[in-house]
């Protein structure tokens, strides 16, 4: 799998509001055996509903949960700090069936980043919202520190890998106009997704199993979390023309038929236009998927974008797929540039085993310069001081 | 160069003036259609604020340049926050205008607020007070409004406070010669009396520490007391029924259902636009329970409102908006879908045959809810098939499945389908926008017209026609007269008695 497969849902006319545009996502019949709950707390979470000859596996997305209880740090992500029970923990993102879902335990970090937003003085790193631990901790999780103890990176670094870092992200209610653009927008009948512009840029995508699961859903949202870019174009994007229909001076129009057939034609174009257009960098790519848990013919992906330079839109997100591949669940979040850079630079390094030699060989610059982009990308207690210049290599270097 | 200019003003003359009068007419009509449409409240896609400062502007617009227009609009059916905005800014402005024009104003106001609710004209007289308005013609006007009370005891009680700011600002004396005392002593020095020969008075006063006084004053006022004297609602409503209106019986129906012995408000006398308000605020549960009754009230009402043109539309084929956005707003809740609804009914009464059209392609018209998307242009092709002679499209405007094919579908329908007007189209709207300064359009062909009481819908389909852009200021001129004629005349006839039904009576 490497591809985002959206067959089943087909696109109806967008609603344009200001600079944000909804396009609807329509499905012919919703996807069985699969629900989406909102909300979910304590050990209450991720039941098994059942009806009369029936069985939901029932899913919780990640904008609805955070658990608080220790239990999920038994079998909690890989992490060498991992401390006992009664350590603060939160799930990572959606999660599938019954099991409990991994956790991250929260570091001392976390707690000083709430005491900020308590202040008011830090509201915009919302580090406690799980869609965005989704986003920081599966950087962190993919990328988990240097695994060869070259001289150059500091204690640290070997020691607890990547700190942990935050990833600014605007909520929806910060995005301008969307909030509106979201109380106006009329729900289709069978609806079961939507991708929202924001100044005819993809933002995000969402994407549920079932009409009624999107109606209880749409209003949520507004609590999403959204990519710097995308707030930057609300802002500073003016308002995004409607697509009209045009049917011409209609002179092959001889019936009523033939006007109904000319409407049909017109709504046909919109949809393919769209998806060529404007969806087609979130389904056109590949990415680099990672399963987190399979169960009743379901599973649940997370997935990477490439973090190509010269690709100018890249989304990470989740996605639940049934037995055939096809998508029954989808949330996507757009990377800010920023991010991709310290992606890709990441990925370069992981793929190199963290020599700096040889990543700034494949970068094409030179090693300081590697050096200044690591500590501009945030990375700045990664890397020893004087780690400029080549250190002797010697029989000292050796394993992580 | 003088002389060029006018030759050039000679041979540009007929030109330049027709394009002016067409302006003028477009510019007078949609003024009406806001009248008819903006309360200055909150809708479903623009606040209070926008509707209020786009509102102001069209009135300022009309007052200084079309005055004659401004002051007509009184005699058309447009909503009463309107009305009570063009009354104070034409008293605002009286110095303006020359004795004559003056005149024909002081009639169509007097005209005009006889028709008003008397709350709405205590609240007129309130803002007049707050923009120092209080003139010669102001203070006469005020005059004759208040003698022309059937009881100005009964305004004491129920609005005091206008009452008592219309007294005080106008310096009359309230009343006729042989109560004013007594309610001059009721205004302003209510402690100075132990006893009062007017009845009600007398059990305002009683009613401080008499329960049984309570049931002797309007709904609104007793309300207060009942709560004072820590009165049950249900016994307070069973008790309080008769000297309810009828409004206020609807209003609290459901609380007093409980209530055998309470009586039920006659659904089938309420106002076309009023009863489909209530029928949309049952359940759907309710609503199919109780189908028979609510139908044939519908059906009564609806008929009432068609009056003499009850069946002679011949085949009307109609488009109703029944998409989200016919929720309208909070304070203005469901009025677009209660218009469509009312509009359904009284266009089955007006026609020979009728077919709707719901937008969520609903079949049971007294089960629709604000739903889903809004696929007028869809609609518009099912509602051609035929074709009838007549279509009509209550819809706010906001054609999103796909945008615009509404406007897309009628313009081709005109030019290659149907050039010889077989088929005549009219859209009505119920929702002000704000941003156009108009009510939105579906396609420039089709003549729009803004529509607030779905009873009003024969006079709106006729003044739509003039919106089609072909007719000139003179036409529509010699229709805004007509209109004024029969409004004053009816006002004389009456002799200056308000309108019953207005007024809420019981």
């Amino acid at each position: 799998m490497n591809k985002l497969d959206l067959s089943g849902l087909s696109v109806l006319p967008s609603q344009v509001w200001g600079g944000i545009r909804l396009v609807p996502l329509v499905r012919g019949t919703p996807v069985e055996g699969l629900r989406l709950r909102r909300e979910v707390y304590g050990s209450e979470y991720a039941e098994v509903e059942t009806r009369p000859g029936q069985r939901y596996v029932s899913y919780v997305p990640h904008g609805f949960v955070a658990d608080w209880s220790a239990e999920g740090l038994a079998d909690g992500s890989a992490d060498r700090r991992a401390k006992g029970g009664g350590a603060e923990s939160a799930v990572y993102g959606t999660r599938l069936g019954g099991a409990a879902p991994p956790c991250v335990p929260l570091r001392a970090h976390h707690r000083l980043a709430k005491r900020l937003r308590a202040r008011g003085a830090a509201e915009r790193r919302l580090r406690f919202l799980p869609q965005h631990l989704a986003l920081e901790g599966y950087l962190s999780l993919h990328f988990g520190g240097p695994s060869t103890a070259w001289d150059e990176w500091s204690a640290e670094a070997l020691r607890q890998g990547l700190p942990p870092r935050a990833e600014a992200a605007y909520g929806g209610w910060r995005v301008p106009g969307l909030d509106e653009a979201l109380r106006v927008f009329e729900i289709h009948p069978g609806q079961c997704g939507v991708l929202l512009y924001a100044a005819d840029s993809l933002a995000a995508a969402f994407v549920v199993p079932h009409p009624e699961d999107y109606r209880a859903l749409h209003a949520t949202l507004i609590e999403d979390l959204y990519g710097e870019v995308i707030h930057q174009y609300a802002f500073f994007g003016g308002p995004v023309p409607e697509f009209t229909v045009r049917l011409g001076d209609g002179r092959g129009v001889r019936t009523l038929d033939g006007l109904r057939a000319a409407a049909r034609a017109a709504e046909r174009e919109w949809a393919e236009g769209h998806d060529a257009l404007m969806a087609a960098r979130l389904l056109d790519p590949s990415y680099l998927f990672e399963r987190v848990y399979a169960m009743e013919g379901f599973t649940l992906w997370r997935f990477l974008p490439s973090f190509r330079r010269g690709e100018r839109e890249q989304h990470i997100g989740e996605v639940i797929t049934d037995h055939r591949g096809r998508t029954a669940y989808l949330k996507t979040f757009r990377l800010s540039d920023a991010q991709i850079r310290r992606g890709y630079l990441l990925s370069v390094l992981s793929a190199h085993d963290w020599d700096l030699d040889r990543a700034s060989a494949t970068l094409g610059d030179g090693r300081a310069e590697l050096v200044r982009r690591i500590r501009d990308a945030g990375f700045e207690a990664l890397v020893r001081e004087g780690a400029e210049r080549a250190p002797r290599r010697g029989g000292g270097g050796g394993g992580g | 160069m003088g002389k060029s200019a006018e030759a050039a003003e000679v041979v540009a003359d007929p030109v330049a003036e027709s394009l002016a009068d067409l302006v003028a007419a477009e510019d007078v009509l949609i003024f009406v259609n806001a009248a008819v449409t903006a309360t200055g409240q909150r809708e479903f896609r623009s606040d209070a604020a926008g509707q209020q400062l786009s509102l102001a502007f069209l009135h300022e617009y009309v007052q200084v340049n079309y005055r004659p227009v401004y002051a007509a609009a009184l005699a058309l059916d447009i909503n009463d926050h309107n009305a009570a905005l063009i009354i104070q800014r034409l008293l605002r402005t009286s110095g303006e205008v020359d004795a004559e024009q003056k005149r024909r104003e002081g009639e169509l106001i007097a005209a005009r607020l006889a028709v008003l609710p008397p709350q709405r004209v205590y609240r007129l007289f309130r803002a007049l007070r707050a923009a120092k308005v209080n003139n010669r013609r102001t203070r006469a006007i005020q005059r004759e409004w208040l003698a022309a009370r059937p009881d100005l005891g009964l305004d004491a009680v129920k609005y005091r406070e206008g009452l008592r700011t219309a007294v005080r600002h106008t310096h009359l004396p309230p009343g006729p010669a042989e109560g004013a005392k007594e309610l001059g002593d009721f205004l302003f020095e209510p402690k100075k009396r132990t006893r009062y020969a007017h009845p009600l008075l007398e059990a305002h006063r009683r009613a401080h520490y008499e329960q049984g006084a309570v049931y002797e004053l309007p709904f609104t006022v007793a309300e207060g007391f009942a709560a004072r004297h820590g009165v049950a609602r249900e016994v307070f409503l069973e008790r309080i029924a008769p000297r309810m209106t009828r409004l206020e019986r609807l209003r609290t129906q459901a609380a007093t259902s409980a209530v055998a012995s309470a009586p039920r408000a006659d659904l089938a006398s309420m106002p076309l636009t009023r009863l489909a308000l209530y029928v949309l605020s049952l359940s759907l549960d309710e609503r199919s329970r109780r189908r028979e009754e609510l139908t044939g009230a519908l059906r009564a009402s609806a008929l009432r409102a068609a009056g003499p043109h009850a069946g002679s539309w011949g085949e009307v084929a109609a488009v109703l908006d029944d998409s989200y956005s016919s929720y309208g707003s909070g304070v203005k809740r469901r009025r677009p879908l209660a218009v469509a609804l009312g509009a359904h009914y009284l266009l089955a009464a007006l026609a020979g045959s009728y077919r709707a059209h719901w937008t969520s392609g609903r079949a049971d018209a007294l089960l629709v809810r604000p739903w889903g998307a809004s696929p007028v242009g869809a609609r518009i092709l099912d509602a051609l098939e035929g074709p009838p002679e007549r279509l009509v499209i209550v819809s706010d405007g906001w054609d999103n499945a796909p945008p615009g094919l509404a406007g897309e579908v009628l313009r081709v329908w005109r030019t290659r389908l149907d050039p010889a007007r077989r088929t005549s189209v009219v859209h009505l709207n119920p929702v002000y926008d704000a941003d156009g300064l108009d009510v939105r359009r579906l396609a420039p062909s089709v003549p729009t017209a803004g529509v607030r009481d779905a009873e009003d819908l024969p006079a709106l389909v006729e003044i739509a026609q003039f919106a089609e852009g072909r007719t000139g200021l003179a036409e529509l001129q010699s229709y805004l007269d007509r209109r004024v004629e029969r409004f004053v005349a009816a006002r004389r006839r009456q002799g200056g008695d308000r309108d019953r039904d207005r007024e809420g009576s019981r």
